[in-house]
């Protein structure tokens, strides 16, 4: 029981410090663009819920921030938050946080042979950008009432800057696999997992 | 933490977070399934009402919180005016303007603990699927405990950047932030193990 219970304590503190994390790098100057998403280190933060948690927590690392912003805490880059944004052509970006974290995770965990670089860069690609611009994209045509291809052409200028974002989520997973790897849930074997 | 509650008494603010939130639900799926300039005009028409009632300052944070929709307003204007489509574009325009500007109203008279009652009760079932449910107050108090704390960490770390080299801060400062976010952790867990004598 005690191994159980510590296992519960120590997850719910590190979804809770990493959705944390997430809020405070969407607390930092952000670059806002054309369509109206500001650029921030928000996205970065959700990259590294996946990178780093793995896939179970990083889904609900992620997925309580999203569920704070949905409180009224303006924790949204911009000090933005409330129910307002769950219905605003961004929508679809704050709804795929989680499941983006959770595709990130299910990668890297998958990829524990692979050096932590690749994993992680190549995860934070797939669910940092394909999974979350998926969901983004479906959210603009939706609210705006335009065709994939329309919603695309407005999602387009984030893109290089997510891949960036990705890059550096690479870069940040392997020097913590590095200095300390036992702080990378998710490259952890097995048998050390709950 | 401030949350996004109007400081401002309205009588909104007494009406039961769940009533709202149901209320919010129902008219967002029906502004959204229906297709009419005259609804959705009307809608923004009603909704203005609704932030008139409540006082000029009311009003004052309302327009605040619509704000952040403007660029997307823009884009609409210009792709509408390139394609001849002026009129379709007002009617998305004020869609978006009145599901956004009622979703605000619910945000703005409702108290963060009052959603997380309704939260509570709706994450209730998942308990039937195995799926713990009750470390969610914890973790929302962790949240709004060490946003502030880790943003102080990350200033801290940027000025220690800065006092030790002329270059710009840069991503390399995520490290130690993260690191500092795991040993947060730890230190939360075993806090909680502690009071918990396990």
């Amino acid at each position: 029981m005690g191994a159980r219970n510590r296992f519960a304590e120590r997850d719910i503190a590190l979804i809770a410090l990493f959705a944390a994390l997430v809020a405070a790098l969407g607390l930092v100057p952000s670059l806002m663009l054309a369509s109206g998403v500001p650029i921030t280190a928000q996205s970065l933060g959700i990259m590294l819920c996946g990178t780093v948690l793995g896939s179970v927590r990083g889904f609900a690392a992620a997925g309580l921030f999203v569920l704070l912003v949905a409180m009224g805490l303006p924790l949204l880059a911009g000090g933005r938050g409330g129910l307002g944004l769950f219905v605003s052509p961004s929508a679809g970006f704050l709804i795929g946080f989680p499941v983006a974290a959770f595709s990130i995770g299910w990668i890297v965990e998958r990829a524990r042979s692979v050096n932590a670089f690749w994993a992680a860069a190549g995860g934070a690609v797939a669910g940092g950008v394909v999974v979350l611009y998926a969901f983004g994209i479906a959210g603009m045509a939706l609210s705006l009432e335009k065709s994939l291809g329309e919603a695309s052409l407005l999602a387009l200028p984030f893109i290089p800057g997510d891949i960036l974002k990705a890059i550096l989520a690479g870069f940040i997973t392997m020097s913590l696999a590095r200095m300390r790897p036992d702080s990378v849930l998710s490259r952890r074997n097995r048998h050390f997992k709950r | 933490m401030i949350t996004l509650t109007s400081p401002h008494r309205t009588r909104y603010h007494d009406l039961p977070a769940g009533f709202k939130l149901a209320s919010l639900c129902v008219l967002t799926v029906f502004l959204f399934s229906i297709d009419s300039l005259a609804v959705h005009l009307s809608a923004v028409a009603g909704i203005g009402f609704l932030y008139a009632l409540g006082g000029s300052r009311f009003v004052r944070a309302g327009v605040r919180g619509l704000l952040p929709l403007w660029p997307f307003v823009a884009v609409l204007a210009v792709w509408h005016a390139i394609t001849g489509s002026l009129i379709t574009g007002i009617g998305i325009a004020a869609k978006l303007l009145a599901a956004v500007g009622l979703a605000n109203l619910v945000t703005m008279t409702t108290r963060l603990d009052d959603i997380l009652g309704v939260v509570r009760k709706l994450t209730l079932p998942f308990f039937r699927f195995g799926i713990r449910t009750g470390g969610l107050d914890l973790a929302v108090a962790l949240v709004v405990r060490f946003t502030p704390s880790l943003l102080r960490k990350g200033q801290s770390l940027a000025t220690a950047w800065r006092a030790r080299s002329c270059k710009r801060t840069n991503w390399r400062i995520m490290v130690p932030l993260t690191l500092s976010a795991i040993d947060d952790a730890e230190r939360v867990a075993e806090a909680i193990r502690a009071r918990r004598g396990s």
